[in-house]
């Protein structure tokens, strides 16, 4: 017996699947955006607002669940590539079950079919079956054509905890805070604050229903990541939209 | 699970360190978990148990936690205090610009292994 010295974080390998996606994402000239909130805090509902607006630009979404395929589903609804990735009980999506996930979408599965993740290891992280791949440019309506995406969102499990734990391999990382959860969630879950490239503050029509104070959340964000985007929205009724995409296509632009 | 989750990335971080350093079979896991890492030391204990019998490498190993204190740091009068007793607000001059230094990490610090 030897003894070996580590000192490495327990998810060391998960910060190196992590780095290698991001390379081959941005390879791909892809930029993948996590999406994280808790549940119910409107990411669905977002995506396809923006999926409506953001015409012209091409968007898949790989919806984590750990169970069902209703948003994946919803989504397909609007005419994007879909997947349904389901994390086999686990509380966030890993670097690993998103290269996995990416490598389902890119053989162009029919939409929204769902991958059931055996466990976050022996993962297929190479190009999983052999279909011939023939042509460009996304064509929808079934069939195997390998389609190039501009921007992919992750759907990360709706949790506010652990999804700040792991690193995706995301290049950009949001984070929604709906209106009636609370202007102290910046207090109570600081790591998803301080991990998050931007913060959308969702249901702004609800304002007037609750004690939300926005400029306190702001704020208690802004101590925690002076660097923190800051974007109220309603996918609602549409408030708000407009700087969000205007951001995220300046993000595109810059990553490619 | 948090826990399972957290027990199957430490045991792939200690499958490619295996693979790195030519070993067989794993004796001892020394991991370091903080006060605040927000693990439960006793649903981590049982969760690896439940690992370890069907991963070969893993299968006789013994695992062992070490406790790391939360300490915060205080940058209006830089001064250091226990996170747990205290929590965000400073007990020597109460400001809120505080940062936690140590006692949310998990590190694997070191394996016996042959
Ligand atoms: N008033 C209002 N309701 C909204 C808005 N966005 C979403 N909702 C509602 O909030 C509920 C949850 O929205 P979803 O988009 O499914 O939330 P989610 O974060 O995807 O939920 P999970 O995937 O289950 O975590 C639905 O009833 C939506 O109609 C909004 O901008 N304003
Ligand atoms: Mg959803
Ligand atoms: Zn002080």
């Amino acid at each position: 017996m030897k003894t070996i010295t580590l000192n490495a974080s327990v998810t060391a390998s998960n910060e190196r699947d992590a780095d290698a996606l991001r390379a081959r994402m941005r390879a791909c000239g892809t930029l993948l955006v996590n999406v994280m909130s808790s549940p119910g805090a409107g990411k669905t509902t977002l995506l396809s607002r923006l999926i409506r607006d953001l015409d012209g630009i091409r968007i898949a979404v790989m919806e984590a669940d750990i169970e069902s395929d209703v948003d994946a589903k919803r989504i397909e609804a609007l005419g994007a590539s879909s997947i349904q990735v389901h994390t086999s009980g686990m509380c966030h999506m890993d670097a690993g079950m998103t290269a996995a996930a990416f490598d389902e979408l890119q053989q162009t599965l029919p939409c929204s079919q769902a991958i059931q993740l055996p466990s976050a290891q022996n993962l297929p992280c190479s190009q999983g079956r052999g279909t011939a791949l023939k042509g460009g440019g996304g064509v929808k309506g079934g069939g195997w054509v390998r389609p190039d995406f501009d921007l992919i969102f992750l759907e990360n499990v709706g949790n506010l905890i652990c999804p700040a734990e792991y690193d995706t391999g995301a290049g950009l990382n949001l984070m929604l805070l709906s209106v009636p959860e609370g202007d102290d969630k910046p207090l109570k879950y600081p790591l998803m604050f301080q991990k998050s490239d931007a913060l959308i503050v969702t249901k702004t029509d609800t304002l007037r229903y609750f004690n939300f104070d926005l400029s306190k959340c702001e704020a208690r964000a802004r101590a925690l990541n002076p660097n923190l985007k800051i974007f109220p929205v309603s996918a609602k009724n549409g408030e708000g939209m407009d700087k969000l995409e205007t951001w995220l296509k300046q993000q595109m632009d810059e990553f490619r | 699970m948090h826990e399972m989750g957290i027990v199957l990335h430490l045991a792939k971080t200690l499958d490619e360190t295996a693979e790195e350093n030519k070993l067989s079979s794993i004796g001892k896991v020394v991991l370091q978990i903080g006060e605040v890492s927000g693990i439960m030391t006793d649903l981590f204990t049982d969760a690896w148990d439940y690992f370890k019998v069907r991963h070969p490498i893993l299968k006789d190993s013994t695992l062992e936690l070490e406790t790391l204190p939360a300490v915060t740091w205080c940058d209006s009068c830089k001064s250091k205090y226990e996170t747990v007793k205290y929590g965000r607000e400073c007990p020597y001059c109460h400001s809120g610009e505080t940062w936690l230094i140590q006692g949310d990490e998990c590190v694997i610090k070191e394996i016996e292994a042959e």
